[in-house]
Parts: C-alpha cells; sequence; structure tokens
C-alpha cells in the first residue's frame, strides 16, 4: 500500500540513494535512514531552526520538505561542517570558545545558519549577525555568547585571510 | 564581609575555580554527536501516538479501538480503562490523595489535549494513521477555566471526589502584620497577573524504555530533569525500585524545570513490559505545548504594603492564587518556595501571605524555573514601584532605604529562613556605574521629548538556591523529608586518571564541567584529564537532581568532598611510606612531599601503592583509589515549625537589573534598549557558564514579560499552541546585555559559591515590566497584567488619550 520514490542526494560530499515514503520530511531521511542525528527535530511548524541544514548551500528547515524533493540536490549538514576526523571545525570551535551554547539542542542549527552568513559576508555587522540568527530559536543562551562566536569566527577567519 | 571557609588550605587563592576554561560538553555539541532520546537506537523500536481530548470537560460514552487495532503495523491500542487498573496513580505533591492522576484519561477527560487513547506501530506515522481511526463519542461537560471563578460555590468540579476546587490554601501571618499595617503612615493595594507560560525547550519531551523478561528489569532512556523520578516510575508501575534503571548518560536538549515527564514514563515502560518490545515516545510539538504538562505558574495576585513617607517599607499581605490546572504533580509547591524569599531581598518586618492552589480544566502545571519564584519578585517588586510612585519617591533610592545591608548577615526574615550573605547596595551601584545611569536618564529623556514614549526599569532580586525541598513539609504535614542530598563518587584508576561519577541527568548546565572543576581544584591537577560520567539510577548514589538552583552548591561540594577524601588517602599512603606523621607532610599537584623537604612520593607512585601494593598501605585504606561523598544540603534538616515558618534554601543570589525600554505610541510595541545586570552568586566555578545562564535567564524573562502566553478560550481551549502563536524572543528581541558581576561568597559552600540556575529570569520580568510602566508614567497609565504585550499596552495608551481628552473637552 504504501509508494516508495527512489532518491538520490548528496549529503555532505557523497552520494546516498534509498527509497522514502512520499511523506518522509528530509529531517526524518537524515536522522532515521542516513542516521546522521546531528540535525534536531525541534518544532515541526518551520519556526524554530533546530532541524536547519543547507539545501544547494542555502539554509532551509529539513522539516519542512520531503526527502524526495531534495532529490537530486546537495546537503550539508552539522555533520559535514566538522573536520574530517570528527573535531570542530572554525566556527564550531569558535563556538567551543565563547560558550555558545548550553543544552546544544538548537546548536547544529545555529551552526548552520551561522556559517551560511559567513560564506556570504566576512565581516558581519552584529545587526546582520542577529538578522541571520533570527530564524534559529534558543532557549538557554539569550544569544549573547552565540553572536560573539560568529564574531569570533568572522574576526578569526579575516585574520587567517590576510596570514595566507 | 563574608568569607570562604578556608577547608582547602587554598585561601582565596583558586588554581581552576573562576577561571575562563572551556566546557567538557561543548565540543560533542558543536560538532552534532550529543545523544538525546530521539537518537537512542533500539533494534525493533516501536513508536507511540496519542489520542488527546479536543474537550476542556466531558465524559467519554464511548470508545472503540478495533479498527485502530487492525491497521497495519499497529501493535497495540492503550486506553485508560486498562491503563489505571494495571498501575498505581502518579504522587500529588500536597495533601489531595482523590485528586488521581494517570497517563491516559480514563471515563472523563480534564482538559483540551488530555491524553485519552495510545497506539504502539512501527513507524510514528502508522501510529498517527491509527489514532485517527479510533473511534470516541463525548459528552461536553461545564468546564472551568478562571481560577477565580473556581473559587465560587457551584463551579463545576475538576475532581469531584476531592469536593472543592482548591488544592491547597493556608493563611500565613509571621511577624506583628496587624500591629504594622495599624502604625505604618500610608497603606496601598495593587493587583498583578502573571500568565501562565513556560521555558518551552527546544527539544520536547521524549522517553524511550525496553523490558528485559530475562532479569526483570526496565531500562529507560527519557530527557527528564526531576527528582525521584526513578522511584516514582517504579512505584506507579507496582514494580521494585530495583527493578527501574534510567540511563542518566542522555543529553537532555534544555529543561529549566519542565521536563518532568513522568506519565509519559509510566506510560512507555507499561507498553515496553507488557508488549514485550522496545517503544518510545517522542512528543511532537502539538502533543507538547497541549499535553505535555509543562506550563508554569499563573498566578494572581492582591499585594498590600505598609509604609512610612520616609519610604520604610514596614509589612506586605501578599494573596497568590494559582491555578494548577486539571492535575497535580509538584506544581501547588511552586506557591511554597517563594516563603524563603518573601519580602525579597528587603528588611520588612512582617509579612501576611495567602497561597492559593486551585484546580481548573486546563493544562496540568509544572516547574518553571525559579519555581514560583520569578512571579513572586514580580510581585514584590511591582509594590516597591507602587510605593515610590505614590510617595514620589526615587525607585532606587527606595530600594537602598529598604534593602538588607551587608553587616546584617546572616539575616533572618520573618518566614524564619535565613539568608546567609549578601551585598546588595554594592551590586546595585556596580550595575548603576555599568548602566551610566545618568546619561541614561538622559536618553530616556530624549525619546520622551521628541515625543516618543521611554521608561527605565529597576529590580532588586533574590534567587533562593540550594534546594532543598522544605515547601513539601511545609504545604503537606503528612510530608517530613527533610533531607535532598546529593553525592558525587570519584575513582582514580591504576593509570592515575581520574573519574567522576555523577547521579543525574543534565540538561545544559554544564555539570560535567562543574564535577572536573571542583574536583581539579582540590587534587590541583588539569580539569582537562578529568573524565566525568553519568551514573545510571542503579548504580547511582543519591541524587535529587538538578532543581532549585542547586547543583555548583551540591554536585560541587560533593564532588570536592569526595577528592578530599581522596587526598586525605593519598596523605596517609604517604605518610606510612615517607616514615613521618601525616602533619608533617604537604600534598602539591598530586605528589606528597614532606614539608622539610626532602623525599617526596609522586602521583603515580601513589596510585601504584593504593592499587597494587597492599603491604604498602596505611591500616584502613582500602585498597584502590576512590571516595563517595553524599552530604545534606546546608542548613537542612529542619520541619517547619506550627506557624509555619522554615528554613527555605539555604543561599541566596542577588540579581539587579536596569534596562531602558522604548514604545512606539502608535502600535504599542516595545523595544529594549539598554540592558544592564549586577549579579552575585558568590564565588563563580566557570564564569562562562554563569554568564550564560544569565543571559538565558533574562531573556526567559523578557518572553515571560512582553510575549510568551498559553492563552485559553472560554471554553478551555488552547489558543497558543504553536510556535506561531506562542511567542519566544529570537535574537531581534533579546537586546546587548552587560552583566556586571560581585562576588560575595557563601560562607555555607564549599568555595562560596552559591546557585545560579535561575539568574536572570529571577529579576527580568519585574524590571521589564518597571520599565514598560515608567514609559507609560506620564500618559498616567500602568499595565499590571504580563506578557505586557504590544496589544496591551496599546489599549492603555488608547484608554490615557481618551481620558485625557474628556478632561480636556469637559467645560471649567
Amino acid at each position: 500500500m504504501t509508494l516508495s520514490i527512489a532518491v538520490e542526494i548528496s549529503v555532505n560530499g557523497s552520494k546516498r540513494r534509498s527509497s522514502v515514503e512520499p511523506r518522509t520530511t528530509l529531517v526524518d531521511f537524515l536522522r532515521e535512514h542516513l542516521g546522521l542525528t546531528g540535525t534536531h527535530v525541534g518544532c515541526e511548524h518551520g519556526v524554530c531552526g533546530a532541524c536547519s541544514i543547507l539545501l544547494d548551500g542555502v539554509p532551509v528547515r529539513s522539516c519542512l520538505m520531503y526527502a524526495a524533493q531534495a532529490d537530486g540536490c546537495a546537503v550539508t549538514t552539522i555533520e559535514g561542517l566538522s573536520r574530517a576526523d570528527g573535531t570542530p571545525g572554525a566556527l564550531q570551535d569558535a563556538f567551543c570558545e565563547t560558550h555558545a551554547l548550553q543544552c546544544g539542542y538548537c546548536t547544529p542549527g545555529m551552526v548552520i545558519a551561522a556559517h551560511a552568513l559567513l560564506e556570504e559576508t566576512c565581516a558581519p555587522s552584529e545587526a546582520e549577525i542577529r538578522a541571520a540568527l533570527s530564524g534559529n530559536l534558543c532557549r538557554c543562551t539569550g544569544y549573547v555568547q552565540i553572536i560573539e562566536a560568529v564574531q569570533l569566527a568572522a574576526a578569526r577567519k579575516k585574520e587567517d585571510g590576510i596570514g595566507s | 564581609m563574608g568569607s570562604v571557609p578556608d577547608l582547602l588550605g587554598l585561601g582565596a587563592a583558586f588554581r581552576y575555580i573562576g577561571k575562563k576554561r572551556r566546557t567538557k560538553e561543548d565540543p560533542r555539541f558543536v560538532t552534532g554527536r550529543g545523544r538525546y532520546v530521539a537518537d537512542v537506537a533500539l533494534p525493533g523500536l516501536k513508536h507511540v501516538a496519542l489520542l488527546t481530548s479536543p474537550h476542556a470537560s466531558a465524559l467519554i460514552k464511548r470508545l472503540d479501538t478495533r479498527k485502530a487495532q487492525a491497521m497495519p503495523g499497529v501493535h497495540y491500542v492503550l486506553t485508560g480503562e486498562e491503563f489505571c487498573a494495571a498501575t498505581d496513580a502518579l504522587a500529588v505533591g500536597v495533601d489531595a490523595p482523590l485528586v488521581k492522576r494517570w497517563s491516559l484519561a480514563r471515563g472523563c477527560v480534564r482538559y483540551a489535549g488530555e491524553w485519552v487513547a495510545a497506539v504502539v506501530a512501527d513507524s510514528r506515522a502508522l501510529a498517527e494513521d491509527a489514532v485517527e481511526a479510533i473511534q470516541i463519542e463525548y459528552a461536553p461537560t461545564d468546564c472551568v477555566i478562571d481560577p477565580e471563578q473556581a473559587l465560587l460555590p457551584g463551579a463545576p468540579l475538576v475532581h469531584p471526589e476531592h469536593g472543592s476546587n482548591v488544592l491547597y490554601r493556608r493563611k500565613f501571618v509571621w511577624g506583628p502584620m496587624e500591629e504594622d499595617f495599624g502604625r505604618a503612615q500610608h497603606r496601598l493595594e495593587l493587583k498583578l497577573r502573571w500568565a501562565r507560560s513556560a521555558t518551552v525547550p527546544i527539544e520536547t519531551f521524549g522517553v524511550a524504555a525496553q523490558w528485559h523478561p530475562g532479569t526483570g528489569l526496565l531500562d529507560v532512556w527519557a530527557s527528564i530533569q526531576m527528582p525521584k523520578f526513578p522511584d516514582q516510575t517504579a512505584r506507579a508501575l507496582r514494580l521494585p525500585g530495583n527493578a527501574v534503571r534510567v540511563h542518566f548518560d542522555l543529553d537532555v536538549g534544555g529543561s529549566y524545570g519542565v521536563k518532568r515527564g513522568i506519565k509519559h514514563t509510566v506510560l512507555v515502560g507499561y507498553l515496553a513490559k507488557k508488549l514485550g518490545m522496545p517503544v518510545r515516545l517522542i512528543e511532537d510539538r502539538l502533543e507538547n505545548m497541549r499535553g505535555g504538562d509543562m506550563h508554569g505558574p499563573d498566578r494572581s495576585f492582591d499585594v498590600q504594603a505598609a509604609f512610612d513617607a520616609d519610604g520604610t517599607i514596614r509589612s506586605l499581605k501578599i494573596r497568590a492564587l494559582d491555578d494548577v490546572g486539571a492535575y497535580a504533580g509538584r506544581s501547588p509547591l511552586q506557591l511554597g518556595k517563594p516563603v524563603g524569599a518573601i519580602v525579597g531581598p528587603y528588611r520588612i518586618g512582617s509579612v501576611e501571605y495567602e497561597p492559593i492552589s486551585v484546580l481548573t480544566h486546563k493544562t496540568a502545571q509544572e516547574a518553571v524555573r525559579g519555581f514560583g519564584q520569578s512571579p513572586t519578585n514580580y510581585a514584590i517588586e511591582s509594590a516597591m514601584d507602587a510605593v515610590a510612585r505614590y510617595l514620589g519617591m526615587d525607585r532606587i533610592e527606595l530600594r537602598r532605604r529598604n534593602l538588607i545591608r551587608r553587616e546584617q548577615f546572616p539575616y533572618m526574615i520573618p518566614s524564619g529562613t535565613t539568608y546567609d550573605s549578601g551585598d546588595y547596595h554594592t551590586v546595585l551601584d556596580k550595575a548603576l556605574a555599568a548602566a551610566d545611569y545618568p546619561r541614561l536618564l538622559q536618553q530616556r529623556d530624549a525619546v520622551r521629548k521628541a515625543g516618543r514614549l521611554a521608561g527605565i526599569g529597576i529590580s532588586t532580586c533574590l534567587e533562593p538556591s540550594g534546594g532543598n525541598s522544605a515547601f513539601e513539609p511545609l504545604f503537606n504535614p503528612k510530608n517530613e523529608t527533610t533531607t535532598w542530598m546529593d553525592s558525587c563518587l570519584v575513582r582514580v584508576d591504576l593509570s592515575g586518571a581520574i573519574t567522576g561519577v555523577m547521579n543525574t541527568s543534565t540538561s545544559g548546565q554544564g555539570h560535567e564541567t562543574l564535577v572536573a572543576t571542583c574536583i581539579a581544584e582540590v587534587l590541583e591537577l588539569d580539569p582537562a584529564g578529568i573524565r566525568v560520567v553519568h551514573a545510571d539510577s542503579l548504580t547511582a548514589l543519591p541524587s535529587n537532581s538538578p532543581v532549585g538552583s542547586r547543583m555548583a552548591i551540591m554536585l560541587g561540594g560533593a564532588a570536592a568532598g569526595a577528592a578530599k577524601k581522596i587526598k586525605a588517602a593519598l596523605m596517609r599512603i604517604g605518610a606510612k611510606n615517607l616514615d613521618c606523621r601525616v602533619e608533617e607532610l604537604e600534598y602539591h599537584e598530586g605528589s606528597v612531599r614532606r614539608k622539610s623537604g626532602g623525599r617526596a612520593l609522586s602521583w603515580d607512585q601513589l596510585v601504584e601503592i593504593a592499587h597494587r601494593k597492599f603491604h604498602l598501605l596505611p591500616e584502613g585504606v582500602e585498597p584502590g583509589l576512590q571516595a563517595k561523598f553524599v552530604w545534606e544540603v546546608p542548613t537542612g534538616g529542619m520541619l517547619p515549625t506550627p506557624d509555619g515558618r522554615i528554613q527555605m534554601y539555604p543561599c541566596f543570589s542577588f540579581e539587579t537589573h536596569i534596562v531602558l525600554a522604548e514604545i512606539d505610541p502608535a502600535t504599542g510595541q516595545p523595544r529594549l534598549l539598554r540592558y544592564t545586570c549586577g549579579h552575585d552568586c558568590g564565588t563563580m566555578i566557570n564564569p562562562d557558564i554563569v554568564h550564560g545562564m544569565t543571559y538565558g535567564g533574562i531573556a526567559h524573562g523578557i518572553g515571560a514579560a512582553l510575549y510568551e502566553k498559553f492563552a485559553f478560550s472560554d471554553n478551555g481551549q488552547l489558543a497558543s499552541q504553536t510556535f506561531m502563536d506562542y511567542l519566544m524572543p529570537s535574537a531581534m528581541e533579546v537586546p546587548p546585555v552587560k552583566i556586571v558581576d560581585h562576588c560575595t561568597p557563601s560562607p555555607l559552600t564549599e568555595f562560596g559559591q552559591k546557585g545560579s540556575g535561575e539568574a536572570g529570569y529571577l529579576g527580568a520580568p519585574a524590571a521589564i515590566a518597571s520599565a514598560i510602566n515608567d514609559a507609560l508614567a506620564p500618559l498616567g497609565a500602568a499595565v499590571h497584567e504580563l506578557p505586557m504585550t504590544a496589544p496591551a499596552i496599546w489599549q492603555k495608551i488608547q484608554q490615557a488619550k481618551r481620558r485625557s481628552s474628556c478632561v480636556e473637552s469637559s467645560p471649567g
């Protein structure tokens, strides 16, 4: 009775083929089918941003998409922003440095949103950072140390750019 | 000034405590490698979906599950009839044994969203499909939604067997209240309303359970923050306590009090055992908002203040009516905790306090950050502002005159609680300086001159910390709880590596960092090398979980206590092997040496002796190297006096908030322009963690003050049940916040630390309300109801305009 749809999605750089029910959301596909549990489910109606991923480089809510809609697309999850050995990447390290998290549940979505901003703007203003994070809710931090993390990551990126 | 007890021989200088250090937890979270309940993979896991009530109050006339039971992938459909017969009712926090609560309704429903039946299927989607196939008929009955109406004779009874909608009511009088009111030169009265809101963690509650018939053991993984959780789960399931194993090593995606899914866990535990399959229930957001039973205090206050012309507050009368919804776990006790700080940080000689806990046909209330203290702080601070306004006195000056002075500590308040230490005037002065208060006034007045509305808010509030649950015996004479211990086990293995074992779960407070830092401080070894793990409930030492702003005090103290035992054992090993008395030795960064110089034993040598060389161990020193420390909350052990005086919580952190707010006069939309918080929680173990919790508490307080409300319609439908209607502050609503630290150590704790888990939240709503009302004051308007939403403020502005135009147009 259940239909299934074949999908091929590039996830964190590797091609993943699978067959999914039409009603399988992209976040459930990532978590349940691929075991990529770093992407979290918060509200399932597109407000909290915990499930944010990059779809062809753009941050989107993976709870508002079906897996079938991502067929042929490139998805980057939080796992894809770490270094190859699984340790924190530069932006993630900045989150650790400023203690930009507590329970960690919104953190993957926050990192995705901040990553997308820093890809677009190398020296974002505080207002730009706030706007970029405004689609991601955090109940632990009051956002202060998250904004500091993004500022730190931007500054470090700039230093590295000058140094290289 | 208080001083740190020099138990460690370290003086005031700490090696690791109070220093900027990265946390142990953050790296796994930033890489998406936390392990939350929804990440627990159990082979053959089955999923629960729930049928919930659309009515606030109704009889269940017919419930037919046959069609649902026959759906593909469905394993079972459970109803209240079976469940309530097979399990025991959940615990009630006050003496109201007939207010019974189970996970599923039986016979009738008492709020919209209450669980009626549970489907277990191969996937959540299939379980939801089957829920839709359950056939049910209700006969709606009268409901009562307003708590004042619930008190009236003839009101529909939520639990008719209980005989009343009142769960708890008592009038306490502490000190010469009648005389003080009689003698005071002035009095005023104020009515206030604190709306039902909650911490609403981004992770909903979830639980997975697996029954092992071979061993008779139920494994539980739950996103839990709840005292006595394993015990209550076992009792309800009619199992011995040692048949339930709760895995505390699970990461919890935020809680701040509310993650108390006992009804979820008993349901899932029952299903897992009955079906012999691993079962999980992860709330979706709608289930969480309507039936997750995580709404916070819903309280109206009548406050009377008696005061003199010089601003001295002599006495307070506070009536607090709290709507706990349809069932009661520990929620009525949220009226009890404020007893321990009922006069705030002020020298007020007497108090009358009348807490009333009332049942209505709404979602059940649960513990929320501060356990009822933040609403009470809002009431006390609103009264302070009202007195200042009445007398035409500056609000800061009024507070300065009434704040307890630092030389008066330890200070006992009329309700019998002694505040440990504080320096409120200094913290206030530091915050005013950091806020550049004269400039803040200029900024406010400039906005006003430009024709807009602006106001400054101020609050000076307490955070009682080191939760001891003393409200249990206070509110329930049958309950004689006088200990609320916590513990830690420290092990040094043969390789010399240190492991700290904690005994509860963590929901973002950084306990692993806390334990490692405290052990490191005592043993003078780098915390980076110390691992901290969470025991499960069968291997755990006693713990009462991270509630009541207690873990820095209790877990930090337990970790230090265990580490000191390790250190003492090393010293004794050193004495035997260096042929001297312990007094002739000194401990230094893991090694033991003679004070006079010469021979020493390194950490590795000491560990080697402890683990392998019994012949070198002094008599009475256990082989291996491990120590446990279980301790009672400082000041604990006291039952209340007959007139209801008690030591509620041992330590008192202080915070002052100074806020500049602007209101758009055309829309009523408030905006916070500047925010300063002066904070004193004694010694900070990890400043980044303390600051983070304070920022987060302020954001939560901004939500409670301006945006967040579980609004119900007259017929009991929850109107704000999604994140489109229940509005939480984003990065756009939370302004830059400046925190100013001050340290008045507690004389009662290991390092002088106090609690900070509720910091920010306990003073922010009061200060923001103060700012909004200062902005409205030139219009002669005020809002005394939270949240102060844009429409609520706009209405007050319109009313004020109409009043002034009437005055202008009236003849003469």
